[in-house]
């Protein structure tokens, strides 16, 4: 790796301040599992690496009546050691459970996850299913986005020279609600999904009719996709294998994968009609308080 | 050009100071600079799990880390895993059941066991080998190591 300067700030304004004075020839740093994969390889450069960890708004992990407010630099150990957390968002769980070995998921962190806008990050799906918003400081201040609009491309982001995302904010899960997410991978542990799925659904207080799901995919686009199409399908529909059916197929049709070394467009398509339909129906179990 | 940082950190127990690169990854600044050599250097990408070290009580790929970093961070090494009494239960497993042939992966194999056995000293095969996916071995094929772990966390539970 090529020189580089160091800087943990231990406020956000500090912080915005070096990102702004070093446009993009700063990076900032969380667990590092990327960014120092990335420079090390010359895949991305910086002047100035930046410790987003001595930040209190990076660092915290609130969950209220508002949901939760995860900041951008929280290890994926943490959320899922949080026993309230994993109770209030299994969903999220499930994907930062899965991201790489125990040695990265006790220093890789959702937010690190966004910000390299890789399009199999695993944790990005259930962010978008669960309605997450990002939440950005930089010079001019305080912006928020939806995550779907988060990635622009691969290892691209929405984020302007001197911005810092610095918390991803979920929803409060409301009652009669599931979220799952599921990816595909030749082995059980440590690889890159060749497609990955999730799904949330909103059921009514009966638990037979959905009234609103959302479906986004992994590995199948330049960027993850929010399927909207699939999701709105299912609204109002009384819960039938049918109906899962035909989500899983517009599901299908909303990615547009390559065929790489990991798998073919024509498996991709299948795999995402086959992860819908399953995690549709693991997300319906959670509603019901099944699972 | 940016010069030297101090870094004072705990290794093992013992307060210990280095001066690094920022530049440089944990594991080089242990390896080359502290000169403690026990942390291997497989893929230098977070795949391996050769440099594993415990830090803060997670273990985590000492490659993914900037020596930095660690400055105020507890780190702990296979280094500290013997004691004056003699080996660990989780070495003397590992050298019982033959658990290493080159032995390169062994020291991080060995600090990530003493993680999950000491959280978890009646852990699994599913667990063990779930816990122990981010350390690879190109020699043993894993069985001797698993039922070398399963023999430590037995030895543990014994006191």
């Amino acid at each position: 790796m090529r020189a580089i300067d160091y800087q943990a700030p231990t406020s956000l304004s500090e912080a915005v301040s070096i990102m702004a004075a070093n446009g993009d020839r700063a990076r900032p740093l969380a667990g590092g599992t990327d960014v120092l994969v990335q420079l090390r390889g010359g895949r991305r450069e910086a002047d100035v690496v930046l410790d987003t960890k001595k930040i209190p708004e990076l660092n915290g992990l609130n969950l209220n009546d508002n949901g939760l407010q995860l900041g951008a630099a929280v290890p994926c150990f943490q959320i899922y050691q949080n026993s309230a957390v994993a109770a209030a968002y299994p969903g999220l769980i499930d994907a930062a459970g899965m991201i790489g070995s125990i040695q990265i998921q006790g220093r890789a962190t959702v937010g690190g996850n966004l910000c390299n806008a890789a399009p199999s990050g695993d944790t990005i799906p259930p962010v978008i299913t669960l309605s997450g918003e990002a939440h950005i400081n930089g010079p001019n201040g305080w912006r928020t986005m939806p995550a779907e609009n988060f990635c622009t491309g691969p290892g691209r982001n929405a984020l302007e020279n001197g911005e810092l995302l610095v918390a991803i904010q979920l929803p409060a899960p409301a009652a009669n609600s599931g979220t799952a997410y599921l990816r595909f991978i030749p082995r059980n542990e440590m690889d890159i999904a060749v497609a990955g799925v999730s799904s949330t659904v909103q059921l009514d207080a009966s638990g037979q009719t959905i009234q609103s799901a959302r479906i986004a995919l992994a590995s199948v686009g330049p960027t993850p996709i929010l399927a909207t199409a699939a999701g709105d399908s299912l609204a109002g529909k009384a819960i039938s294998d049918d109906a899962i059916a035909e989500a899983g197929q517009l599901a299908s049709e909303a990615a547009t994968p390559i065929t790489d070394m990991r798998g073919t467009i024509r498996q991709r398509h299948h795999l995402v009609d086959v992860l819908t339909r399953r995690t549709l129906n693991i997300a319906i179990r959670r509603a019901r308080g099944e699972e | 050009m940016p010069g030297l940082v101090h870094v004072t950190t705990t290794i093992n127990g013992n307060q210990t100071d280095f001066l690094c690169e920022p530049r440089q990854s944990l594991l080089e600044c242990l390896r080359d600079v502290v000169g403690m050599t026990g942390s291997k250097e497989g893929c230098n990408d977070g795949n391996c799990g050769a440099c594993t070290v415990n830090m803060d009580g997670r273990i985590v790929c000492s490659c993914l880390v900037l020596g930095v970093e660690a400055q105020g961070a507890e780190v702990n090494t296979i280094e500290g895993v013997a004691s004056a009494e003699g080996l660990h239960p989780i070495q003397q497993s590992f050298l019982e059941n033959a658990a290493l042939q080159c032995g390169i992966c062994t020291p991080g194999f060995i600090v990530a066991t003493k993680a999950l056995l000491e959280a978890e000293p009646d852990a699994d095969e599913a667990r063990i080998r779930h816990w122990l996916a981010g350390n690879l071995c190109r020699c043993t094929g894993y069985d001797k190591i698993v039922r070398a772990v399963l023999d430590a966390g037995e030895r543990m539970r014994a006191g």
